[in-house]
């Protein structure tokens, strides 16, 4: 790495003279290398995903409570983490910590953009002491509120940065993930501004995004979920080792909406098995028809 | 042949008593010295769309009447008020307080905070300092939540919410009136005229509330603070 070190990367109460702290960027990085964690904000809820490889042969499953990457916080809000799972625990035990708080002082649930602020403020105080080492994990966060009636998804960094999402991605496959996930999840807010301006593609227009487009259901958005992982998996994640394309791994998933009374649960497994099936014909029938598209146009890059 | 020991004993007991009770009436024999009390009636009703808030103007001192116009309804933040009773001293520590938490609240969330927070916070302030207060209080607003919300706290600690609260030495008199002449979806004017009737008829028969009544209407347009000045009751001396 041309860029780091240079004494400037061991503390994370240090800046370096082009004023980057190298500390957090290194725990972004750690991040990087997890399975994915994908949230997905559609029209009647929230779905969180994440994907788990199996990295030892002998493994059996990773579906235990030790196993387990998404995190109930309290009732109506979840928690999925991407990154180092130890980490990631800490990051859910405060995010609990504080839901259980603030219903203590106030005598009402914690409003999901409250939780996800002070959980940020806790993952960056960890960026600001020479004795402190970073969080390496990100973690998403899916909440409803009741006083307002809406349902939200966060997303909190290592560097301690946290904003809402309609569609949010974090670990090995992160980018195509969210290209992916742009193609399903409009941002309506965007979209609406896009349309008073003149349309799509006028000024304030979003590149690949329609008007008219409509947020995706939950049951849906479990089986565009499934379908994202397994094709970053396929095509060898984050820009092509390949590494990720051997192996087994397991999917988690949960969701927080309307039908389940805006409650965070575990996805039913008859409903997760399902979407897996149509994942996974959905990609072979698109990866014929690609084939198709090579024999036409020869010599193409893959 | 155990008479004397005991009566020995309950001799001493009521000089103790005697001391702790002079110069004092039943009604403010708990007092610490010095300590100042509002033998007071209050109330707080809902109707669509909002809150009224109710109560009378006498702080006693005993049998002195240390402010015959005082305030004893208090802000906790825009749309959430309190209407207090028991020790002046206590109550508005506690208000100061929860408006203080509330502000913050406020910030933090930015949003209007719901007046069952305004009450769980005060609830929590009465509870955890039972043996060191006297305070009852009924914590009554407006938020986008509830749209008009009554709580009342009394002495223990408790938080119940309720259509309407009484409080104060002088709601004892006219729970049978207010019982009875209460409905739901009260219009504002409608709950208006009850609270003045209901706190009217507890001033003229509580030795220990009077003065004048003041009433706050809490709603979403904001609040509207009144007063009836003490010739003018209702009920009461004025015109029975």
């Amino acid at each position: 790495m041309a860029s780091s070190g240079s004494g400037y990367d061991l503390s994370s109460s240090t800046f370096s003279p082009d004023g980057r702290i190298f500390q957090v960027e290194y725990a972004s990085r750690a991040v990087e290398s997890s399975g994915a964690a994908l949230g997905l904000r559609c029209a009647d809820g929230i779905v969180l995903c994440v994907e788990k490889p199996m990295n030892k042969k002998m493994m059996v499953t990773k579906n235990t409570p030790a196993g387990r990457r998404i995190y109930a916080v309290d009732g109506k809000t979840g928690l999925a983490l991407a990154g180092y799972p130890g980490d990631g625990r800490q990051v859910a035990n405060r995010a609990r910590e504080e839901a259980a708080n603030y219903l203590e002082t106030y005598g009402s649930e914690i409003p999901p953009d409250v939780l996800a602020a002070r959980l940020s403020a806790y993952v960056h105080y960890f960026t600001l002491h020479g004795a402190l080492r970073p969080f390496g994990c990100t973690a998403l966060l899916a909440g409803y509120d009741a006083a307002t009636q809406r349902h939200s998804l966060h997303m909190v960094e290592p560097s301690g940065s946290c904003f809402e999402y309609y569609a949010a991605a974090a670990g090995r496959g992160r980018q195509p993930a969210r290209t992916e996930m742009e193609k399903l999840a409009v941002n309506p807010t965007r979209a609406a501004a896009a349309a008073a301006s003149g349309g799509a593609g006028g000024v304030g227009g979003e590149e690949g995004m329609e008007r008219g487009q409509q947020l995706i259901s939950v049951a849906e958005g479990v089986r565009q979920l499934a379908k994202i992982v397994y094709t970053i998996r396929d095509s060898g994640g984050n820009g092509g080792s390949g590494a990720s394309k051997d192996g087994p791994f397991e999917i988690e998933m949960s969701w927080l909406c309307e039908k389940t009374g805006w409650k965070h649960v575990g996805v039913p497994k008859d409903v997760m098995e399902e979407a897996v099936e149509w994942a996974k014909r959905e990609i072979e029938a698109e990866g014929e028809e690609e084939d198709e598209d090579d024999d036409e146009e020869d010599g193409m890059e893959e | 042949m155990f008479s004397q020991p005991l009566a020995h004993h309950q001799h001493h007991q009521s000089l103790a008593e005697a001391d702790a009770y002079h110069g004092k009436s039943a009604e403010t024999r708990h007092l610490k010295p010095g300590e100042l009390s509002t033998g007071t009636t209050i109330m707080a009703v809902q109707f669509n769309g909002g809150v009224v808030l109710c109560a009378d103007s006498r702080v006693s001192t005993g049998s002195y009447v240390a402010n015959r116009a005082s305030d004893k309804i208090a802000q906790l933040h825009d749309h959430i008020w309190c209407c207090r009773s028991g020790s002046a001293a206590d109550t508005q520590a506690l208000t100061d307080y929860v408006k203080h938490y509330l502000s913050q609240l406020a910030i933090e969330t930015g949003r209007l905070p719901e007046v069952k927070v305004a009450a769980h916070l005060m609830r929590r302030l009465c509870y955890q300092n039972k043996d060191y207060l006297m305070a009852g209080v009924i914590v009554g607003g407006w938020d986008p939540v509830s749209n008009g919300a009554v709580y009342n706290i009394p002495l223990g600690g408790a938080c119940i919410p309720m259509p309407f609260a009484l409080g104060g030495s002088g709601s004892t008199f006219i729970y049978g009136l207010v019982d009875a002449e209460y409905k739901e979806n009260m219009t504002k004017d409608e709950a208006l005229a009850l609270v003045r009737k209901a706190v009217s008829h507890a001033m003229a028969r509580d030795g220990s509330s009077g003065g004048i009544i003041r009433t706050l209407v809490a709603t979403e347009e904001g609040n509207v603070k009144e007063f009836i000045s003490g010739n003018k009751l209702p009920y009461g001396p004025a015109g029975w």
